[in-house]
């Protein structure tokens, strides 16, 4: 079995994000990258799928070539190879999907695991996308229905669920009021919730290997894909601050000031 | 002229998804300023309940359809018939509500219809052909005004950032039936298991009490005071992750984003990844026994005490008023 996995590179989540004065863009300067966390743990379910149906986890990323820091980090988890899709400058969901779209039709993967959403753009688009453009089935938000801390959880193994005929999976899925499960004919395509599975650190052993691993080089031209952004950010801007609130010493000024002040009970 | 085209929800129970009256509601808006009028889409295995309760909202029409196969959501069969009654239509817009179905379903249309998209929009901007719209990127720490760039334009619309749809109003839309071609489903339904509340939903309750990291599993207070003030419970992503509570009680970037009149939050540090989700309340109240906690830079009332004794003595203290 072959899974393709994708590794966006964003900031680290714990990072504080401020806009630059004229609202052109965020501020780069001191800021840490890492992959995106529901990449990561689409990394790791490709690792585990592939451990139990012997297979080859592919990851790919879209950026200049810092993004081979994010493709290390994957093939140090485990990953076998790596696709780098070189490209620097703007680009829009739309145009990442239709880049994943000719690198999973030159892999042809049976499944394409990505995170539900980045951390960055929050648009939770590129996977359903990709699933349209392809003509595949998708199943979006899959989570396990065991706690992460349960016994399951620490013997590793994949939530994304193969049939008997390995010709469908099974996947559970996150939804507003309670969980759904939907099974998928393959190929499919997966996208992760962050309770899917907990994520495994690369080993140093892990980081060694990773060095030697293969990394492709591909471009946007060379796939044929015009990347030509159709959604145009013309400023960012914070979010408005909330007047400074106090803290109250006992219970009592509490109920009073929720009564009296903000009026709320 | 351009054409609005607002997807709406139906849930489980067969009940109309609340949100999309939000949804609608701000459909109505992007018709006004961009020149157009406003249609709605139901899809169902009966939507006549559901469809009489749309045609007061104020909309031109509704576009019902009708099938077995609608009876449990499914993106691949929902998206494809969209589309086509979208391009019937001439649609500018397609918009519903940034649940976990209208996530799910709208970025199939729009590759559908090769149209770009906007995720959680909290305000439409400009007017005539010169529409923007505002989204919140980073966790809600950045707001983007993007304007997309596509004959066709797809936005999810957050429910929290545009008020309810009036329904009943006199002005009765014209309920038209259509027929869509169903098109072979690689996706099956298997089941869906629902968490069931007597408390309102999440999303749409005006208080909500929320427990963290410090209930150390333990929600039997935060319960008793949610239920005291008729509150809907919400929680941090580590107790869901420690299936201390439902998933779906998650409040934050990841889980569902809220904005009561009332947040309490109770031994909940308020990690980036959950104010995202909470940070438009109206009033915020943090306990915590630490008193350095970033809940506490967004609290109007902060109170720096253990939740254990706390939440008891304010719901005395609740109770008294009463």
């Amino acid at each position: 079995m072959k899974i393709l996995v994708t590794a966006k590179r964003v900031e680290d989540p714990e990072s504080k994000i401020k806009v630059k004065p004229d609202g052109s863009d965020i501020v780069k300067e001191g800021l840490k990258y890492k992959i995106n966390p529901f990449d990561e743990i689409g990394v790791e379910e490709g690792l585990r799928l592939a451990a139990k149906h012997t297979g080859e986890v592919v990851v790919v990323s879209i950026g200049g070539k810092e993004v081979q820091e994010q493709l290390r980090h994957a093939l140090a988890m485990g990953a076998n190879r790596a696709v780098w899709v070189n490209h620097t400058g703007p680009l829009d969901q739309l145009g990442i999907a239709g880049l994943l779209q000719k690198v999973a039709e030159k892999e042809k993967p049976d499944i394409v695991l990505l995170g539900k959403q980045s951390i960055d753009d929050d648009q939770n688009q590129v996977g359903q996308y990709l699933a349209e453009f392809l003509g595949w089935g998708q199943a979006t938000f899959a989570s396990k229905v065991e706690s992460l801390e349960s016994a399951e959880e620490k013997s590793k193994a994949p939530a994304v669920v193969l049939s008997a005929d390995k010709k469908s999976v099974q996947v559970v899925r996150e939804v507003d009021n309670g969980l759904a499960t939907l099974e998928v004919q393959l190929p499919a395509i997966v996208t992760t919730d962050l309770r899917l599975n907990q994520p495994r650190y690369a080993s140093l052993p892990g980081i060694m290997k990773a060095k030697s691993k293969p990394i492709e080089e591909l471009t946007p031209a060379g796939l044929g894909v015009d990347v030509a952004p159709k959604i145009q950010v013309l400023k960012l801007s914070a979010p408005p601050a909330r007047k400074a609130g106090i803290k109250v010493p006992d219970v009592a000024t509490l109920v009073e000031k929720l009564h009296n002040e903000a009026k709320v009970v | 002229m351009s054409i609005v085209l607002i997807v709406a929800e139906q849930q489980p129970d067969g009940n109309l998804r609340k949100a999309s009256l939000n949804a609608i509601a701000a459909g109505k808006q992007l018709a006004e300023k961009s020149g157009g009028e406003l249609h709605l889409v139901l899809l169902s295995k009966d939507p006549s309940k559901v469809a009489g309760e749309l045609t007061g909202t104020g909309a031109k029409a509704i576009h019902t359809a009708a099938a077995p196969e609608f009876e449990h959501y499914l993106a691949e069969v929902y998206a494809p018939a969209i589309a086509a009654l979208a391009q019937e239509l001439k649609a500018t817009f397609i918009g519903a509500a940034s649940t976990a179905q209208g996530k799910d379903l709208l970025p199939r249309v729009a590759a559908r219809l090769k149209a770009a998209m906007a995720t959680d929009i909290t305000a439409i901007n400009g007017g005539g052909a010169d529409i923007t719209f505002s989204r919140p990127m980073w966790a809600g720490n950045v707001f983007a005004e993007v304007k997309l760039n596509t004959p066709v334009q797809v936005i999810s619309i957050r429910a929290t950032e545009f008020s309810a749809a009036i329904t009943g109003q006199n002005v009765s839309a014209e309920v038209k039936t259509f027929q869509p071609k169903l098109e072979a489903s690689k996706t099956k339904f298997i089941s869906f298991n629902e968490v069931k509340s007597a408390r309102p939903e999440l999303t749409e309750a005006s208080v909500v009490v929320s427990g963290g990291r410090g209930t150390k599993g333990d929600f039997k207070e935060v319960e008793a005071l949610a239920d005291l003030l008729g509150a809907a419970v919400g929680a941090s992503r580590a107790v869901c992750d420690a299936g201390w509570v439902p998933n779906d009680y998650q409040v934050g970037q990841t889980g569902k984003v809220v904005a009561p009149k009332l947040y309490i939050a109770a031994g909940i540090s308020g990690a980036i990844q959950h104010l995202a989700g909470m940070k438009s309340s109206k009033t915020i109240v943090a306990i915590n026994k630490d008193p350095e906690a970033p809940i506490f830079q967004v609290a109007d009332y902060g109170l720096v005490d253990d939740l254990f004794k706390v939440l008891p003595a304010l719901r005395e203290g609740i109770q008294k008023l009463k």
